[in-house]
């Protein structure tokens, strides 16, 4: 059963009925869901945890829909990986990193589109629809086919074939959009006004964005119950990086874990980096900006929950760092030579802006950190097309040794 | 009819000229303030704007062109 009791709007409190809704009709703030603590509380546990699904859905307690009825793909509970490797290589004795890349559709998104998609399911919704540039429109396509669903998904109609592939094998229907990136939000926002359909990130936006918070429950599960000293992770609209800090907080809160002392650093990349900008500028005013950067995956001009994530660098003594463009392949490379993991851009930017964070000496040798992989590499083969350095021979031991003299 | 939710941010020169009253002056847009915050050298206001999609559209335009900064209030909505 779910616990959640109301719609709460962050900026002036004013509260709604959990219908979907994603904005105060008063003064358009943001809403966020609001928990019966108490009664969740009285209910959850390790044990309780510990005996669930191997999934994100073993904390279905803290999630705003009822498990019941999830439309699951099995996502969660992904890996947590010991990373002597790159520790070694950096000066990290205790480096982790959290391997969300091996989800279903491969990215983190199927956590905050499988809480999105039961939803739509609770509200009768017919149609499941996103507006993407590619890892959200593959987990919405794929869970509307699970769920048997009508998709839409919105795609700028430049965007890679790839990308487009991997959501267009799932059976949506699938609108290229011609137009500037404001036109394509401008449009999407208005089709959510007009049809009654299930828009992930907008109408359904306060119960997706919750799935995020599973993403601080694992890793503070899979550390033996305890919150890491430093979480480093991507940002576009800041909504996963105020989750997670938001999800190690109801475990302290509810008595599974001790105090959080986890300094939570935001990495971004230099062609799309407005949250990151504002916290090195000093400022809360986060100035949005037009994406240009290899890191597709985080190009969000106008970040949402910009404003609340630098509060949570703010509150939890963390840091911004922004990744050259240049840096973001070295990111991908270090990664997968020394800990056989590949990654999208995304992962690129976390791993040198973790990088730049030892070296400022933000993250010490000794201290429990952990870098949040997000995305799959076969994503984006484009950005890394350029290291690929193969030897061509023909089919003779001559040749091998021609080529390779010292094998 | 459609809507939009908008802020609107004007810098130290704009922020005493009625860009809002001028916008339902030019186009059949209809202008609902819901939050702002004006000072001498910096103001955003967020409102909510209702009229046919090509008003709108031709509105926001205009609203740009006098060096107002326009953005969605709920922020994007491509992921």
């Amino acid at each position: 059963m779910a616990y959640a009791t109301a719609l709460k709007c962050r900026e002036c409190g004013r509260e709604y009925p959990t219908d979907p809704l994603n904005v105060c009709e008063f003064c358009f703030g943001p809403l966020e869901v609001k928990y019966d603590y108490e009664a969740i509380g009285q209910k959850i546990s390790r044990d309780r945890i510990q005996n669930g699904p191997l999934t994100m859905w073993r904390y279905e307690d803290l999630l705003p829909v009822d498990a019941a009825n999830a439309v699951d793909l099995q996502t969660g509970f992904t890996p947590l990986i010991k990373a002597t490797n790159l520790g070694r290589l950096l000066g990290l004795d205790h480096l982790y990193i959290k391997n969300d890349a091996v989800n279903p559709t491969n990215s983190f998104k199927d956590r905050v589109v499988s809480v999105a998609a039961t939803k739509a399911v609770e509200y009768e919704f017919k149609t499941l629809a996103c507006a993407s540039t590619g890892n959200l429109a593959g987990s919405v396509a794929a869970h509307a086919a699970k769920a048997g669903m009508n998709s839409y998904i919105f795609i700028p109609s430049d965007l890679e074939r790839g990308k487009v592939v991997g959501a267009a094998i799932y059976g949506p229907t699938l609108v290229a959009v011609d137009g500037s990136y404001d036109d394509v939000n401008r449009l999407c926002s208005e089709l959510a006004d007009t049809y009654p359909w299930a828009f992930v990130n907008i109408n359904m936006r306060p119960y997706y964005a919750e799935g995020s918070k599973t993403l601080g429950y694992e890793v503070a599960e899979q550390l033996g119950w305890q919150a890491p000293a430093h979480c480093v992770v991507p940002s576009a609209s800041g909504s996963m990086f105020t989750k997670i800090w938001k999800g190690l907080h109801e475990f302290e809160d509810l008595g599974l874990i001790p105090k959080v002392n986890t300094r939570m650093h935001m990495t971004q990349a230099e062609g799309c980096s407005p949250i990151a900008a504002a916290y090195l500028a000093g400022t809360t005013r986060v100035r949005p900006v037009k994406p240009k950067t290899i890191a597709k995956s985080l190009a969000i001009g106008n970040p949402a929950d910009g404003y609340y994530s630098l509060k949570v660098i703010e509150e939890s003594g963390g840091d911004a760092t922004i990744v050259p463009e240049e840096e973001v392949v070295t990111g991908i490379q270090l990664l997968a030579e020394n800990e056989g993991i590949f990654t999208e851009t995304a992962g690129g930017v976390v791993i040198s802006g973790l990088k730049r964070l030892v070296e400022s000496g933000a993250i010490k040798r000794d201290e429990v950190t952990v870098a949040y992989i997000t995305g799959n590499g076969l994503k984006t083969l484009e950005a890394v097309e350029s290291v690929v350095k193969s030897i061509r021979i023909n089919p003779t031991m001559k040749e091998f040794h021609e080529a390779i003299p010292n094998p | 009819m459609s809507k939009l939710r908008v802020k609107f941010i004007f810098n130290d020169s704009l922020v005493q000229e009625p860009v809002i009253w001028q916008l339902s002056q030019k186009f059949p847009v209809k202008t609902n303030i819901r939050k702002a915050d004006i000072r001498d050298d910096i103001g955003w206001v967020t409102l909510e704007l209702e009229g046919e999609e090509a008003d709108l559209l031709q509105g926001l335009e205009w609203v740009r062109s006098t060096g107002t900064e326009v953005e969605l209030a709920t922020g994007d909505v491509v992921e």
